[in-house]
């Protein structure tokens, strides 16, 4: 009865995000490409500085959040020590997975970073599958990558001041002073690349879908509009090809990229730790020295 | 006047747009190269498949950074900058 409940936990926020989305689409012809819908806004309107809306792309991450939850309580439900169930079989091995990424690319200090690296790699791959279901992407709003890069960049700033604060500033005038805007350029590029890579591969892939739909619809009305009836009303054309190339450009494309956001995010984050630097104060402080095993 | 200078606008927008894509180019030739390079080493230890595939697509990934940029800037030239340049261009001409 649960597993039930569950399922529809998995299933009812899309269901109500493409409600939300019917109800709101304005009525139009032809080409549409157009970014988030926005569901409410306060009084100051969009142009203006203090003005806070919820839009389309922040309720669809909400029920992708919903619906992750419900997936993992489904997964993890009834756990046993002898694994009957197969459910329980791909929980094991998605943290087996996970937990073995970590490892093998962070190292032995970051062996509990599974869960947090895990839940990135979900959230924004579940986020671009969404569009699947004719949702608006998260991902495809430079907001929301945007927001997850700065969680990912302070986690960075938070491991390179483990080395002492005067300790990063000196290592911005390495190796010699002139290179300090550089450097710190350098510091603002990773957020800005990630979230940029991750938000411009996911749009590109919509706003191509959007113009390969305009296209062929437009041929199939003068190669085939001569039909009679609805016949010549429907593009036949648009039926298959826009299948085939959402495979790519949504479903091989939206995975990768939530790969290599975390691939990223771990390599950034186990990169920005000063060992040297750390263990000296540590030492300072009459503290065990820490040291990270490799895999 | 003013549908004069709306027009040049706009067609000067698109233009930019073009050539922003240009940085098209770039990655092309990288991502090229590199999977060139992935099959030699796979050709040469085919046991190492699955790890030099995994390391490619990752660089790949990584290298059609550049493009995505111009990407960007051609989207926000084509959607975003006719909005905004309008309403500067009613203001100069007013």
């Amino acid at each position: 009865m649960i597993d039930y409940g569950l399922i529809a936990m998995m299933i009812l926020p899309i269901l109500a995000c493409i409600a939300l989305k019917v109800l709101f689409t304005p009525a139009s012809e032809g080409v549409n490409i157009s970014g988030a819908l926005v569901y409410w806004q306060s009084e100051a309107g969009l142009d203006s500085p203090t003005s806070l809306y919820i839009s389309e792309s922040q309720v669809n991450s909400w029920a992708v959040i919903i619906s992750i939850l419900g997936l993992c309580l489904y997964l993890t439900h009834g756990l046993t020590a002898k694994a009957s169930l197969k459910r329980q079989l791909v929980a094991e091995w998605i943290v087996e997975k996970s937990e073995k990424l970590v490892r093998d690319n962070m190292g032995g200090f970051f062996a509990e970073w599974g869960p947090f690296i895990t839940a990135i790699m979900g959230l924004s791959a579940f986020s671009s599958l969404i569009c699947l279901v004719g949702l608006f992407s998260p991902t495809g709003d430079v907001n929301v990558t945007f927001g997850w890069a700065i969680l990912v960049f302070f986690l960075i700033m938070h491991f390179k001041f483990r080395g002492g604060l005067w300790n990063y500033f000196k290592g911005l005038f390495k190796p010699i002073p002139v290179f300090a805007p550089m450097n710190l350029i350098g510091e603002i590029a990773t957020p800005v690349s990630m979230a940029f890579r991750h938000y411009g591969n996911i749009l590109s892939g919509a706003v191509i879908s959007a113009l390969i739909g305009s296209a062929l619809t437009g041929l199939s009305r003068s190669l085939v509009g001569w039909l009679p009836g609805v016949l010549g009303d429907m593009p036949l054309l648009r039926v298959g090809l826009p299948a085939v190339l959402s495979i790519y450009f949504d479903v091989f494309s939206g995975v990768m990229q939530a790969f290599i956001f975390a691939m990223l995010t771990m390599l950034n984050v186990a990169g920005a730790v000063p060992w040297d630097d750390w263990n000296t104060r540590r030492k300072k402080r009459n503290k065990p020295e820490i040291q990270n095993t490799a895999a | 006047m003013l549908e004069l200078a709306m027009g040049i606008m706009l067609g000067l927008l698109g233009l930019g747009a073009g050539c922003a894509m240009i940085a098209g180019i770039g990655p092309g030739i990288g991502e090229g190269n590199a999977v060139a390079k992935a099959c030699e080493a796979i050709g040469r230890q085919p046991e190492c498949k699955s790890d030099v595939t995994s390391t490619m697509i990752m660089g790949c990934a990584i290298a059609e950074t550049t493009g995505l940029y111009g990407l960007i800037v051609a989207i926000l030239l084509i959607f975003v900058a006719p909005g905004s340049f309008t309403g500067i261009l009613k203001d100069a001409i007013k």
